[in-house]
């Protein structure tokens, strides 16, 4: 677990917006810029995806990720790898420590399972993410991506230890107001978001909160 | 009561020979071991629902639900929409991985050296991803829906600093996993080594098939009744079927 922290100011920032909670967000960032998840109010899941904006059938893998750093969690120096092996993001800041990337994203169909059947009425991360695709005409020629095209995510700021017996808990968070996640695009990426609106888990305390979002353009030093 | 493996209800038998890729269909109501025939095995899968084949095995679902990283008896296999897949009924190795993706073409090569058809003809090299590409294919599917997989015979475990460790000689001869199918699923399936075999050999390892019906699984059942959201997991795919 590495913290370092970003020497970017938000005032020199291309971009800023506070996404509140259960709402989507499919943004593309251009290879060079680099994009910061700010935890506004702490312990908020931000349910991420990465696609190649060229050909979103290139997208993130959270198990080649996990594989080639010979890790579960996701901290600074991590490399976000693609489906086919190419890196769409380097994290280059990190003042949270840790992320995970085995827990997925909530559905109204797993919350029946996880928590009650009459619980699939509730709002979910992946109806943010198909709510977003729907409305969205992305890529060349507007490829229309779907369902098909969301695989295992990224959690940034949740905490998701793995015993060396093999458990997973789904343990209290490691983040606090104002820790943040940096990552510089290594391609044209297409960054879709779904801000957690889980209201049955005890990891974000059962509030989910609005995170910020910043871009900034390639530094040239 | 759901039946064992029995002479009198197998419905077919076959090896897939080490390295080799294949995609089949299992009924509701049947069930597949899987054996390790020489020891060392690694069997890469992907389910699929056969008549929605949007519907998947998805790997953080079949974790989170289970609280669990790794698979064996009692564990079931979940699709995306909250149903029951296929349940691990037996399993005499006690782990396999699904956290550790496939081999790939890049891997494959960087490893152990390029061996192509033009000089080895059928022992040439191949990689679970492009496997997959090929399996797939004949369904009408292709990379978007490779998902996170499993690797049955293979263990990795993480330590306290999630840092992944390779168990070696994991599986031996003879070593089996028993999954019962609750829906109508398309199995895919490639016989290469899991990507973090450390043998520096090209050595994939055949594994023997077994189908057979087994029935539909009671109140009582053991996977049913594994875990509190099994319970659900099981009412969600019993719908499907009434």
């Amino acid at each position: 677990m590495s913290i370092v922290e970003s020497k970017l100011i938000p005032q020199q920032a291309c971009y800023d917006f506070v996404l509140p909670a259960g709402e989507s967000w499919l943004h593309e960032v251009k290879r060079g810029q680099v994009f910061r998840i700010l935890d506004l109010e702490g312990n908020q899941a931000v349910d991420t995806l990465f696609y190649n904006a060229r050909d979103p059938e290139e997208r993130y893998s959270a198990v080649d990720t996990m594989r080639e750093q010979g890790n579960l969690y996701l901290t600074a120096g991590t490399r976000l790898l693609s489906t086919e092996g190419n890196v769409l993001m380097t994290i280059v800041a990190d003042t949270c420590g840790r992320h995970d990337t085995l827990g997925g994203a909530c559905a109204a169909e797993s919350n029946s399972v996880r928590y009650a059947i009459d619980k699939k009425y509730m709002h979910s991360c992946r109806d943010s993410f198909l709510h977003a695709l729907g409305h969205c005409d992305c890529g060349p020629g507007k490829i229309q991506m779907d369902k098909r095209d969301l695989t295992a995510n990224v959690n940034f700021f949740m905490n998701v230890p793995v015993t060396p017996q093999g458990e997973l808990t789904f343990a209290d968070g490691i983040s606090a107001p104002g820790k943040y996640v940096e990552m510089r695009a290594e391609m044209d990426v297409y960054v879709l978001i779904s801000n957690c609106p889980q209201l049955n888990n005890p990891c974000n305390a059962y509030n989910p909160t609005p995170v910020r979002l910043l871009i900034w353009d390639e530094i040239i030093h | 009561m759901t039946e064992s493996l029995s002479k009198q209800n197998m419905l077919w038998e076959e090896t897939i020979p080490g390295g080799a890729h294949w995609s089949f269909q299992m009924k509701r109501g049947t069930a597949l071991r899987i054996t390790d025939v020489q020891g060392g095995a690694n069997l890469s899968t992907l389910l699929y629902n056969q008549e929605e084949k949007l519907e998947r095995y998805n790997m953080p679902d079949t974790l989170k639900a289970q609280h669990t990283a790794h698979l064996t008896k009692g564990f079931v296999l979940y699709s995306d929409m909250g149903r029951v897949l296929a349940s691990i009924i037996g399993d005499s190795c006690g782990w396999h991985d699904t956290i550790s993706g496939m081999t790939n073409a890049t891997l494959v090569e960087k490893k152990y050296g390029k061996t192509d058809y033009q000089h080895a003809r059928n022992a040439m090299h191949r990689d679970a991803r492009d496997s997959f590409i090929i399996e797939l294919g004949k369904w009408g599917l292709g990379k978007r829906d490779i998902v996170p997989n499993l690797n049955f015979f293979s263990k990795v475990s993480a330590d306290e600093t999630g840092a992944l460790h390779y168990q070696q000689n994991h599986s031996k001869a003879g070593d089996f996993v028993e999954l019962r199918f609750e829906m109508n699923v398309l199995v895919v399936a490639s016989a290469c080594q899991h990507p973090l075999d450390p043998n520096p050999a090209y050595l994939p390892k055949p594994v023997h098939l077994q189908a057979w019906r087994c029935g539909i699984p009671d109140e009582k059942d053991y996977c049913r009744n594994f875990r509190p959201e099994n319970v659900r997991g099981f009412y969600n795919t019993d719908l499907l079927f009434r």
